[in-house]
């Protein structure tokens, strides 16, 4: 069923009681040509380009969880692509041109807005670093601009531009393209796309295990719904990505930080655009609900509780409210932590492993939810060709070999 | 927040502490033999258990010292905590 005119105006003078099932809930079978572990919306997007342009079909995604239930229903909704190194700045970019047409492609409304994203500027070395990335992104072709404080207060116009605030603005960056998707949204329409051509999406369904053959190359998983054979597998399953490699013997240069976010109580329209401080770590954003959506650094320690410390998401609202004096008196509605897997350069792993017909794309940390439909085109191309596309070539594990490091951190200059 | 136990200063706030990652990472026996895989191993390859971790925090704001502890990272429990061998102190 597509979504049309006709379909809505049915359903809507029906009281919505007879939409169907937006994809279906089958049985595994016992044998599939690719299964994705993890229904998140790297793993959904991936099993949706692997039958669209790879057109394979026998796939399976196999989820712990509900779909939407885990960091991909946590995260804070923010797209851009202003990233410095030619490496990153390509994937993400390559994400963005999915970005600007995904409602289209896949007939579901993930609400991309491209509100523009304001990345601040604090100090004298924010300036300096912040017009490298603008220089550094127009060679790329990749937008991006430097606003004045002035010009960044008509942008943003809660912004305070004081001289006397405790992180005076000095500028800011300013992506236009960026902004926002719904999160949920992302999963749903990719699911449903997905299953309109047939990929099994099957949810409650836990890996518990990696079976090998006689030459050590993967023939299947294990799961808590029996054993799925398949001569390819592909891991994308965010924080617990390492235990998934562990299971066919592999380890990683990963390691699992807890990552938190908060949401106001709704408010009219206040917030525009999305605000980035990494200087004072802080980024904040209002949804189409109202809320406004707040997160902050990842925790300091690994750690799977979901939890993180609340010192963290109190330094996130005193950042805010230098910024935004306005929202001193918001309260905060529910805060939430997602267990992020980090790479010791911040940069994604999406590659072949040592095992053959095993495939992972980990290593997202704090910022996987841009990338989505980028990451899950070339880890399908990764998984259908048995080759990294060349946008991933660089995001391999070799680079911990070769030192070729994709240093965002560095060249960031943040925690990320 | 976390209650981390110094073994010199007994349990104090987080804030006064940083993360220094895993425990017990050991360097290659003879670094000059050591390979490209081996040296990606040492210095990036990491267990990441869920479960009981052994790593260590340097008391940064307190008596400055570095100590290894154990503790889940499912319930982020301390288990034990000790000081480090080779620790340094400021």
């Amino acid at each position: 069923m597509r979504f049309g005119l006709a379909g809505l105006l049915k359903n809507a003078i029906r009281q919505n009681r007879d939409w169907p099932e937006q994809w279906p809930s089958p049985q595994p079978k016992a044998r599939y040509d690719v299964v994705i572990v993890g229904g998140g919306g790297h793993g959904l997007a991936t099993a949706y380009y692997l039958a669209v342009e790879h057109r394979l079909r026998n796939i399976a995604v196999v989820e712990r969880g509900w779909l939407g239930g885990g960091n991909t229903g946590r995260n804070t909704t923010i797209i851009r692509s202003n990233y410095l190194l030619e490496e990153s700045a390509a994937l993400y970019d390559h994400a963005l041109t999915f970005w600007k047409d995904l409602s289209q492609a896949l007939n579901y409304n993930v609400m991309y807005s491209p509100r523009g994203v304001l990345t601040l500027a604090h100090s004298a070395n924010d300036i300096r670093v912040l017009k490298r990335h603008i220089y550094a992104n127009r060679l790329a072709g990749i937008d991006n601009e430097w606003l004045e404080p002035h010009e960044a207060k008509a942008f943003c116009p809660l912004l305070d531009i004081g001289r006397d605030s405790r992180h005076p603005v000095e500028g800011a960056a300013l992506q236009r393209i960026g902004g926002t998707a719904r999160h949920d949204a992302v999963a749903w329409g990719y699911a449903r796309a997905a299953a309109a051509l047939g990929v099994d999406i099957v949810q409650n369904c836990e890996v518990m295990g990696i079976r090998r053959d006689h030459s050590g190359a993967v023939c299947g998983v294990e799961t808590t719904r029996g054993a799925i054979g398949a001569p390819k597998i592909g891991i994308a399953v965010a924080g617990h990505s390492t235990r998934l490699l562990a299971m066919a013997g592999l380890r990683a240069p990963i390691e699992s930080f807890p990552l938190q976010a908060l949401v106001s109580e709704p408010l009219k329209p206040v917030l525009p655009c999305v605000v980035i401080s990494n200087t004072i770590q802080a980024y904040a954003s209002q949804s189409d609900k109202g809320e406004l959506v707040i997160g902050g650094q990842a925790d300091a320690y690994l750690s799977y509780s979901q939890r993180g410390a609340l010192h963290v998401t109190g330094h996130t609202l005193e950042a805010l409210c230098e910024l935004f004096p306005a929202f001193r008196r918001l309260r905060m509605m529910r805060n939430w932590a997602g267990t992020v897997d980090i790479a010791p350069d911040r940069s994604p792993i999406i590659d072949k492993t040592d095992v053959p017909g095993l495939y992972v794309n980990c290593g997202w940390g704090t910022g996987g939810f841009k990338a989505t439909p980028g990451s899950g085109h070339v880890f399908a191309w990764t998984i259908a060709k048995d080759e990294p596309h060349r946008l991933n070539a660089p995001f391999g594990f070799d680079r911990f070999r070769t030192g070729r490091l994709i240093d965002e951190a560095t060249a960031a200059g943040v925690t990320h | 927040m976390l209650l981390i136990p110094c073994p010199y200063c007994g349990s104090r706030p987080e804030i006064e502490f940083r993360y220094a990652g895993a425990a017990h990472i050991e360097r290659p026996a003879d670094p000059s033999s050591a390979g490209d895989r081996e040296w990606s191993a040492f210095l990036y390859e990491r267990s990441n258990p869920r479960g009981v971790h052994a790593e260590r925090w340097h008391h940064a704001h307190g008596c400055g010292h570095f100590f290894n502890a154990q503790r889940d990272t499912m319930t982020d429990r301390f288990v034990t905590s000790d000081a480090a061998a080779g620790g340094t102190s400021p």
